[in-house]
């Protein structure tokens, strides 16, 4: 699984971009997106997802139940 | 690129920031000695009694000194949009509501066309002197391309100064970078120095990889605002303080943080009027939370007076706002336009028309002086405000119906001295002689006894006698302060003759938009 940017709540402020521990964030058209098949959902990098932490509009960055869950590598 | 960004630039010796220091500190006596001594001090009209490294550091900011604002300009910029905290009367849609006002968008630009646009805007408008980077967002949560642009603007058009404003969460971590650009100008919003009443202002702050909130959050923040401040003065960078006062949360306790950032060496503190309304989205435009009243700010101001300088001419400038006062040419200055223009920066051009102004300003003081020697001899408790249309220079020029603003100046004995503005610009757009603008005009500045004009057309002129202001423009195109402390005399003059009574006026309004450009 991985998070997702509701792209019609997201103000373009571009905070989320440089918090991701993977650079998963990227500038598309305007707003900004998240690439599932980056996005760890910041397991094993930090307590919570920080793109969701830092973003100021509240449930912009949520997760998206059409990805299983992100499985931390053994 | 740490390395480029220390290139070329001067790290200010220890000595020199000993010397700054020392006469910080001897600064902070300033207004203790007696009197009305404060009126010229700091943020009036001349040097007063601010020590000259100071004074010269300030002179041609408009954002600091209320004289300069009157014949130089700043320009924002608009690079950082990302911020690191969360303010209740901010709606992010918007720019930061620290430095401008709510409801407003500023066009984001790269450093690279943001370095382009001050050389072009430069080269145009002479009086540019002070490039500032403060929102959206927070200039330090994107140090980055903050500091890209410095470094660009710096490189082209080293005579521009440089400064930055802050909501201060990050700000500990960049102090050595601030100093190293020469930046001599921070301004830091710091609403509360209590965690308790912070928690009330912020619902959360990011730092370090994580979100804090509640009193947690407010105590993170103002523990890092104040550390911030005091690795600034330390280093001989002057600080300002900005603090939005809102009623009921913050406003008595804005003294406490008047003592705070005072004793940490804030050379300046400018309270603000909280601006909210429903339209804004903010948390505190939907909980109805209300700003305060033009006789509530002045009179926080005025207590707040006695510990340092206020600043009362902030007109919460939109941050990519361009041009002197309350006048906004940022439509010349578009992207499109900016990246088509040929930008020949001449150094020489710009010293020979700042050498100009100089001169004007020197000339202005004097009239003002000799003016006011002619009070020296009358004995009057009276003390009223009067509003004035400027379009500058320390000049009556503007006409009555064109003015987006109002200067407005507190008269006494003691002289002119600039206590605020009111902003009209929203109300005026139905053009003159439009008789609800003509209402909102006269609330706005409901609070004077005369409002001096250029110009003024016989409608208008009638109504406001009716409200008890008398128009005045037999000063058209004189010196303010010299005009008005003429009108001053005479009036006391009538009042002691008994050809009138001195009442003391109502209360004004704060407007609650955004200052747009009326184009
Ligand atoms: S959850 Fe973490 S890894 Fe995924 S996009 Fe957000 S910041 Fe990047
Ligand atoms: S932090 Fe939120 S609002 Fe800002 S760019 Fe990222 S998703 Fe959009
Ligand atoms: S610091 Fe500025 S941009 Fe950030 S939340 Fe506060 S007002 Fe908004």
């Amino acid at each position: 699984m991985a998070l997702k940017i509701i792209s019609s709540q997201c103000t373009s402020c571009s905070a989320c971009e440089p918090e991701c521990p993977n650079v998963a964030i990227t500038e598309k058209n305007g707003t900004f997106v998240i690439d599932p098949k980056k996005c760890t959902e910041c397991l094993g990098h930090f307590d919570s997802p920080q793109c969701a932490a830092v973003c100021p509009v509240d449930d912009t960055c949520v997760i998206d139940n059409s990805f299983p869950r992100y499985q931390v590598p053994a | 690129m740490q390395a480029s960004i220390h290139e070329g630039t001067a790290v200010p010796s220890a000595a020199k920031v000993g010397e700054v220091m020392q006469a910080i500190a001897e600064h902070k006596g300033c207004g203790t000695s007696g009197g009305s001594g404060k009126a010229s001090c700091g943020s009036a009209a001349g040097q007063g009694d601010l020590p000259t490294e100071i004074w010269e550091k300030v002179k041609n900011h408009p954002c600091y000194s209320e004289e300069a604002h009157h014949h130089y300009a700043r320009m924002h910029v608009a690079v950082a949009p990302a911020c690191n905290i969360q303010c209740n009367y901010c709606n992010r849609k918007y720019d930061c509501a620290n430095e401008s006002r709510p409801g407003v968008v500023s066009e984001k630009l790269t450093p690279e066309q943001a370095a382009k646009k001050v050389l072009a805007v430069a080269s145009t408008i002479p009086q540019m002197t002070v490039l500032g980077i403060a929102g959206p967002g927070d200039p330090l949560a994107n140090p980055e391309k903050t500091f890209k642009t410095f470094e660009l603007i710096a490189k082209t058009a080293p005579d521009i100064k440089l400064c930055l404003s802050t909501n201060g969460l990050a700000l500990p971590d960049h102090v050595d970078t601030i100093a190293g650009f020469n930046v001599d100008h921070v301004t830091i919003t710091i609403n509360m120095v209590d965690p308790e009443i912070g928690a009330k202002i912020y619902p959360w702050v990011f730092w370090k990889h994580k979100r804090y909130t509640g009193v947690e959050a407010a105590k993170l923040l103002t523990d890092r605002q104040l550390q911030g401040l005091e690795m600034l003065t330390e280093r001989g960078i002057l600080c300002k303080v900005n603090s939005v006062m809102i009623p009921g949360v913050n406003d008595k306790h804005l003294v406490e943080v008047n003592k705070a950032v005072k004793s940490r060496g804030a050379f300046l503190h400018n309270i603000m009027p909280l601006i909210s309304a429903p339209e804004h989205g903010t948390v505190f435009g939907l909980t109805g939370q209300r700003g305060p009243t033009a006789q509530e700010l002045k009179a926080l101001q005025d207590s707040c007076e006695g510990e340092m300088n206020m600043m009362r001419h902030c007109r919460q400038c939109r941050a990519d706002a361009v041009g002197l006062l309350g006048e906004d040419r940022s439509a010349e200055f578009t992207t499109d336009k900016i990246m088509a223009m040929e930008v020949n920066y001449d150094l020489d051009t710009r010293k020979a028309y700042q050498a100009k102004v100089e001169e004007e300003r020197v000339a202005k003081v004097a009239a003002k002086q000799e003016e006011l020697s002619t009070l020296a001899g009358e004995m009057s408790d009276i003390k009223l405000l009067v509003a004035v249309a400027t379009k500058g220079s320390g000049l009556i020029n503007e006409h009555f119906g064109h003015a987006k603003e109002f200067q407005v100046y507190e008269l006494s004995t003691a002289g002119a001295k600039f206590v605020g503005h009111r902003r009209v610009d929203l109300y005026c757009q139905g053009g003159f002689g439009d008789e609800e603008s003509l209402e909102t005009v006269i609330r706005a500045i409901n609070d004077c006894h005369a409002v001096f004009v250029a110009k003024i057309g016989g409608c208008p002129k009638a109504d406001l006698l009716t409200a008890g202001i008398e128009p005045v423009d037999q000063f058209a195109h004189e010196f303010i302060e010299k005009s008005a402390i003429a009108w001053f005399k005479s009036y006391l003059d009538k009042v002691n003759s008994g050809e009138i009574e001195h009442v003391e006026r109502g209360d004004a309004e704060i407007r609650q938009g955004a200052l747009i450009s009326a184009a």
